[in-house]
């Protein structure tokens, strides 16, 4: 297991943050804690969900993301959006003055992310699933991805090696402007996230490579407001000019692959889809104690709703959604034309179609030495019964097991622990109304 | 470190909680996957046993830091013939027990696969089985 930190993309703007404690108890990794009335985020056991950000009432957690005039260093710019884009849009606004309307902000080329499904599909003739153990996990949601990796090591060998779609869709451009002749150099590719989790998968030194896969990461709320106010502008010109933009190619599969069970329901065999980050741990801790049966496939998100719930969205994920699904009923199948354009590209595609083996991290273990982490487990079992257990947050940790985690590491101190110094006040009959006279330890 | 956790009979609603708990001690103490995995299938397989088919009992874990030793008690009715029930798909479970999903005839088979050691032993008193399972991997 190696000790190597992720790559992360939220940051907290301190300058922002009110140490409401929001953050901290919605982290369901346990990762953030509170110093100087500030949240700090522990680096190995963030997984970049993005729930902290959800949480905060102040906009003190932002996401990182690349300059957008980046975009202009290179000669030849796609961008690669995510279908859930699409969705944000009020519906009386067509479909291509959104495209036309990012040709006018500055990209030559624009393809949706989930054409990937499509190259894998046509070249693959299905989905295809690699991994050591069933059930299968999906790849394509990253924060499930290193939720597994920190929490659940014994399960990183049922996750899908498959590249993410988004990858293939890149690399797919990208050979195909080499093969065009363009300079390696010109070429820009930039990913419009709508969640923290993809920028950290795609920056993580780990990954990428096979050219370097995309150029940079732009967060999806920043070009929403590009395009909507290139509309606002241009609403009247924009009927004419858009009237014969080609719509890049797209399947109904492909469409709504990253809705709940977009990518489940095209799995073979008895599959399960399961969204939002807690629904997900709670089920993950069923399956890791082997208390689930005769499963072949589970697609897991982070997000309520997959990625219409993705935190950068502007629009509401519901009517996403439904936007979505309506258009996929006019979406068509791949033309042979189309295929036969994918089928150029399947040799080189096929080399990169897998990716690194995925391995665990071991960021809650107590001590390196199992001695000593016994020793400090002891401790930590001392500890937290003698805490309240109402998780109230006052110490800077998100619950009471965590704090006495803390402590049995020596970097927390039990003083910090502000109910049990209150029940020892005489004086504070208010609080005695609310937490009776009690000063024994709960019993767990 | 030991910790004892108590089964009650016939509560399937619970069954799993001490494999939970014992599960994330284990990560705490960064032991392998593998080995993990191992101790989690072996307890859980003993918690359901203990609910299914006694009339109550407890688990002990006793961690150092080469092994985890179990030993699941029970106060009876005791296993009628071990050979049988060490055989997989052998089952005595109970058409309800079956159609909670449990009841398989692989708890006893599955406990001896996980474990480096097993010893059962049974009288209508009471089945005391005990479990040792070693931290190396081998």
């Amino acid at each position: 297991m190696k000790g190597v930190s992720f790559h992360h993309a939220l940051t907290v703007r301190e300058e922002l943050c009110q140490g409401c404690t929001r953050c901290m108890r919605n982290c369901p990794t346990e990762a953030i804690r509170l110093f100087h009335g500030k949240a700090h985020v522990h680096p190995d056991k963030c997984i970049d969900c993005g729930q902290c950000m959800d949480a905060c009432p102040f906009d003190a957690i932002v996401i990182e993301q690349d300059d957008f005039e980046k975009i202009f260093s290179y000669n030849y710019r796609v961008a690669i959006l995510p279908s859930v884009f699409i969705g944000q849009f009020a519906d009386d606004i067509p479909e291509r003055y959104i495209y036309k309307s990012l040709l006018d902000i500055g990209f030559n080329e624009v393809y949706e992310a989930e054409f990937g499904v499509d190259i894998l599909q046509t070249i693959g003739n299905r989905f295809s699933t690699y991994a050591d153990d069933k059930p299968v996990i999906s790849s394509y949601c990253p924060a499930i991805v290193r939720l597994i990796q920190i929490k659940y090591p014994t399960l990183v060998k049922h996750i899908n090696l498959l590249r993410p779609p988004v990858e293939i869709t890149a690399m797919y451009i990208r050979k195909k402007l080499l093969d065009r002749g363009i300079d390696p150099k010109d070429i820009g590719i930039f990913y419009v996230t709508p969640c923290a989790a993809k920028i950290a998968q795609i920056k993580s030194p780990e990954q990428q490579k096979p050219e370097d896969i995309f150029t940079g990461v732009i967060n999806l709320d920043y070009i929403y407001n590009l395009v909507q106010s290139n509309i606002s502008k241009n609403k009247k010109i924009l009927e004419e000019i858009s009237s014969d933009l080609p719509i890049p190619p797209l399947t109904p599969d492909a469409g709504l692959w990253s809705l709940t069970t977009g990518e489940s329901s095209t799995v073979s065999g008895r599959t399960l889809a399961i969204d939002e980050i807690h629904n997900v741990i709670d089920f993950l801790e069923k399956l890791e104690n082997d208390e689930v049966k005769n499963l072949d496939f589970l697609e897991l998100r982070a997000c309520a709703g997959g990625c219409a719930g993705g935190v950068l969205n502007p629009g509401n994920r519901f009517l996403a959604k439904e936007r979505l699904f309506h258009r996929s009923q006019s979406m068509k199948e791949i033309t042979l034309e189309q295929e036969a354009m994918i089928c150029m590209q399947a040799s080189y595609l096929q080399h990169y179609i897998k990716r690194d083996r995925i391995e665990a991290k071991a960021v809650f273990q107590l001590d390196e030495d199992i001695s000593k982490a016994l020793e400090k487990l002891e401790n930590y079992q001392k500890v937290v019964n003698a805490l309240p257990g109402i998780d109230c947050g006052l110490c800077g940790a998100p619950t009471c097991s965590a704090l006495a985690e803390d402590i049995s590491k020596g970097i927390a101190d039990i003083t910090q622990c502000a109910v049990l110094k209150l029940r020892r006040t005489d004086d504070n009959l208010a609080i005695k109304k609310v937490w009776g006279n009690s000063l024994e330890p709960h019993q767990p | 470190m030991d910790k004892r956790y108590a089964i009650p009979s016939g509560d399937f609603t619970h069954a799993g909680q001490a494999s939970s708990e014992i599960k994330r001690l284990l990560k705490q103490l960064n032991i392998p996957p593998k080995i993990i995995k191992r101790v989690v299938v072996s307890l859980y397989e003993a918690e359901v046993n203990v609910v299914a088919h006694s009339l109550g009992g407890e688990v002990l874990c006793s961690i150092d830091s080469e092994h985890i030793k179990i030993t699941v008690s029970d106060r009876g009715p005791g296993i009628p013939d071990v050979g049988l029930a060490m055989s997989e798909g052998y089952s005595t479970a109970s058409q309800e027990v079956r159609e909670m999903g449990f009841g398989a005839g692989m708890g006893l088979p599955n406990m001896r696969n996980n474990s480096d050691e097993m010893d059962i032993k049974t009288s209508p008193e009471g089945t005391s089985i005990f479990m040792n399972i070693s931290f190396k991997e081998n």
